[in-house]
């Protein structure tokens, strides 16, 4: 019996086939096999032929709407920065998404990033995906040669040893807590549809941040941090972060410092994470490319919280909604306002 | 060369002797903050009883920021209106103390000597380098994701170490290679390795881990402007995120950006790391972008690597210690980029 996933690749390889064939689309974004275990390939895959390169698995962890803006100029016809959209509809591109890579396309529509009739989106139920980090940590330092999964287990190989694992217990912790794993938004379905998750509290480790007193959440940040390198592969992994020069980039006026100080690094992070307040989907990619290890993706899922809490909003649900921070009812709470009571004490 | 035997407890009691004089440096194999008071990023450093703890492959941080600090101090001036120094540049005082670096693994080692050739006359490298000393410890085992013997280095290479350790049956027999191995051995009452053990290196050395860059030499004889253009670099630029994490754990990754911080009126000129992977690396003043594709900025860093660095220097700039590959978010391995290189016609 093949398992789910390989019933899963083996559609999206016959649907981006027949999508290309047909001339439906230019280009299927999806993955390819990787070169060690546990690792996939973002892959543009633009011909017939190159489909059967296509692959799903447990340790799809990129967010592929990533990809999506730049892919969809890629096939459009060469033209100069002035001259005009050319007549006529643009060819289209697919996309294999699950519950939050969807998601961030709906905020990539309503934010104009990409047009909704060009794209169609290959949607996949997800089953979580697998955090590395955490299978690694299980085998301390012994090295893992190769990994095979099934449904509910890994089994995990090395030199002179051969382990099977539970999935659920290496899921990454983003994963653990989604509520919406199915696509909200699906052009041609791949395998079986997911349920919405119960999640008794998809906060959970936000709140236990939270718990914290002042000063014990300052120290987590600070350690927390410490270890940033400053690559910013949180940021470029990240499809919400589409700015063409973003401000740590921009030199006239520089924004931030550019080494290790750790006032910059911080800064760097609260307003990355500020930066996708409304939007971010929670799909953990940031915190799943960052070599360090870095948890930064609890900055987001704060924001996450407030806005859900604030607003009732939660990011990239419905293409036709407007954004949370860029629109406003009467009624939104306005606690910072001096005539309020309790204004200004957060929690009052 | 002089070669010593040295047991494990001999091992730890040297350590202890070194930091009585000297800043003693081992590699954290945990999570460690990035800056420290005096240490580099991923190493700590040894002044109590802690022994010396080993993972299989390169050290999580490469030593690269022992001699290229994120940042390094060039100047500093104060811009205070009536100060004496106002506008004087200075050097800042730098510690003469000897930094002994111990865990260092032949591939890091070769990298400081790769380093090197486009230092040869950078006073701030080579001063870094005057105080530090490697101590290294060849590669009883390696991962799969090492490559060290490819690009012409070996599991078993004791080149740009100080002092080489390689494990025996029942310690280690240790190669001091250069003037400063000689004055960290100094004083110490070590027994002279015996030759069969010398000679078991000898034969490890010349068949697990002997240096065979003979297929990737002939990549010094492709013409550029057909590596360049190879269509290769288009999937490659298209996955690529443009972060700067493969540059930033490499080793050999050398690039720097030069800039002036002022807080409260005390001013420091820095050099910090730069990545070739970063639009604002070849951003020219007048706004123009001779890499203003992700692809040139990709390419750039192979060709670097592979091709440029080569045809200047003479090797390659990469020792093959595999941690893009490991840590790259895409899975793009430099491997698979020079096997698609060495086919390209
Ligand atoms: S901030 Fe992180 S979790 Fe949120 S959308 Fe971006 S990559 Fe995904
Ligand atoms: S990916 Fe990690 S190390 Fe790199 S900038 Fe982000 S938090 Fe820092
Ligand atoms: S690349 Fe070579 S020298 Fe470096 S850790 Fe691996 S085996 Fe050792
Ligand atoms: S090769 Fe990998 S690590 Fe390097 S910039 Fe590209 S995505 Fe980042
Ligand atoms: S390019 Fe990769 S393998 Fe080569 S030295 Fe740098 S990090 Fe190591």
């Amino acid at each position: 019996m093949p398992t789910i996933n390989e019933t899963v690749s083996e559609e999206i390889r016959a649907q981006a086939r027949k999508l290309l064939e047909d001339g439906t689309v230019a280009a299927v974004i999806g993955y390819g096999s990787g070169s060690l275990p546990m690792t996939v390939k973002p892959l543009v895959v633009r011909s017939p032929e190159d489909c059967r390169k296509l692959i799903w698995n447990t340790f799809c962890v990129l967010n592929l709407a990533n990809y999506l803006p730049a892919t969809l100029k890629s096939v459009e016809p060469p033209r100069g920065p002035r001259d005009p959209k050319p007549e006529g509809p643009l060819p289209k591109v697919a996309i294999c998404a699950t519950g939050c890579w969807s998601r961030s396309i709906v905020v990539q529509i309503q934010e104009h990033q990409v047009a909704r009739d060009r794209v169609v989106v290959l949607g996949v139920g997800s089953r979580g995906m697998v955090s590395r980090r955490k299978v690694e940590a299980l085998f301390g330092g012994r090295e893992i040669l190769a990994v095979e999964e099934g449904d509910h287990d890994l089994i995990i190989q090395g030199a002179d040893f051969s382990e099977t694992i539970n999935r659920w217990d290496v899921v990454r912790d983003n994963c653990q807590t989604c509520t919406h794993p199915d696509p909200v938004l699906v052009d041609v379905r791949i395998g079986e549809p997911v349920s919405e998750r119960k999640n008794p509290n998809p906060f959970i480790q936000v709140d236990a941040l939270e718990q914290k007193s002042g000063d014990g959440r300052w120290a987590w940040f600070t350690e927390e941090f410490a270890t940033c390198i400053r690559c910013y592969a949180c940021r470029n992994a990240c499809p919400l972060c589409y700015c063409p020069t973003c401000f740590v980039d921009d030199a006239k006026p520089q924004w931030v410092g550019k080494s290790l100080d750790a006032v910059d690094t911080g800064l760097f992070h609260i307003l990355r994470a500020y930066h996708c307040a409304g939007r971010c989907t929670d799909c953990g990619t940031c915190e799943t490319v960052c070599p360090k290890g870095i948890n930064m993706r609890m900055l987001t899922k704060k924001l996450n919280k407030d806005v859900l809490n604030l607003y009732g909003i939660e990011a990239g649900m419905q293409p036709d909604a407007p954004l949370p921070l860029t629109t406003y009812a009467m009624d939104d709470p306005q606690q910072f306002m001096a005539n309020e009571p309790g204004s200004g004490k957060e929690g009052k | 060369m002089k070669v010593f035997k040295v047991s494990s407890v001999e091992l730890d009691a040297m350590m202890q002797e070194w930091s009585k004089v000297h800043r003693v440096y081992a590699p954290v194999l945990a999570k460690q903050p990035a800056t420290s008071s005096d240490c580099a990023p991923g190493w700590r450093r040894v002044d109590g009883g802690s022994a010396l703890t080993l993972s299989t492959g390169p050290t999580p941080a490469s030593v690269k920021s022992f001699f290229f600090p994120q940042p390094e101090t060039l100047l500093t001036y104060t811009l205070e209106n009536n100060h004496p120094d106002k506008g004087l540049m200075r050097e800042p005082a730098k510690s003469k103390k000897m930094q002994v670096v111990v865990g260092v693994r032949p591939c890091d080692a070769r990298s400081v000597l790769l380093n090197n050739l486009p230092y040869q006359e950078d006073p701030f490298f080579q001063a870094n380098r005057q105080r530090t000393a490697l101590v290294g410890f060849t590669c009883e085992q390696t991962l799969s994701t090492c490559f060290c013997s490819q690009m012409g280095g070996s599991p078993f290479g004791s080149e740009g170490l100080d002092l080489a350790f390689s494990r025996t049956q029942d310690g280690f027999i240790v190669e001091v290679g250069t003037a400063k191995g000689e004055v960290l051995m100094a004083g110490l009452d070590l027994a002279p390795a015996e030759e069969s053990e010398i000679s078991a290196l000898a034969s490890r050395r010349s068949t697990g881990g002997k240096a065979d860059a003979t297929e990737l030499d002939t990549l010094k004889g492709s013409e550029l402007g057909r590596l360049y253009d190879a269509p290769m670099w288009k999937s490659l630029g298209e996955s690529c995120i443009n972060c700067g994490a493969c540059t930033f754990i490499c080793p050999t990754c050398y690039c720097f950006d030069i800039q002036d911080e002022v807080v409260r009126g005390q001013g420091r000129r820095i050099r910090y790391w730069d990545s070739c992977m970063f639009p604002l690396y070849s951003l020219h003043t007048s706004g123009h972008n001779p890499r203003g594709q992700k692809v040139q900025r990709t390419r750039n860093r192979f060709l670097h690597k592979l091709k440029y660095f080569p045809d200047r220097f003479g090797p390659f700039s990469c020792v093959g210690c595999g941690r893009c590959v490991q840590d790259c978010p895409v899975n793009i391995d430099i491997r698979e980029v020079m096997s698609d290189l060495l086919a390209v016609e």
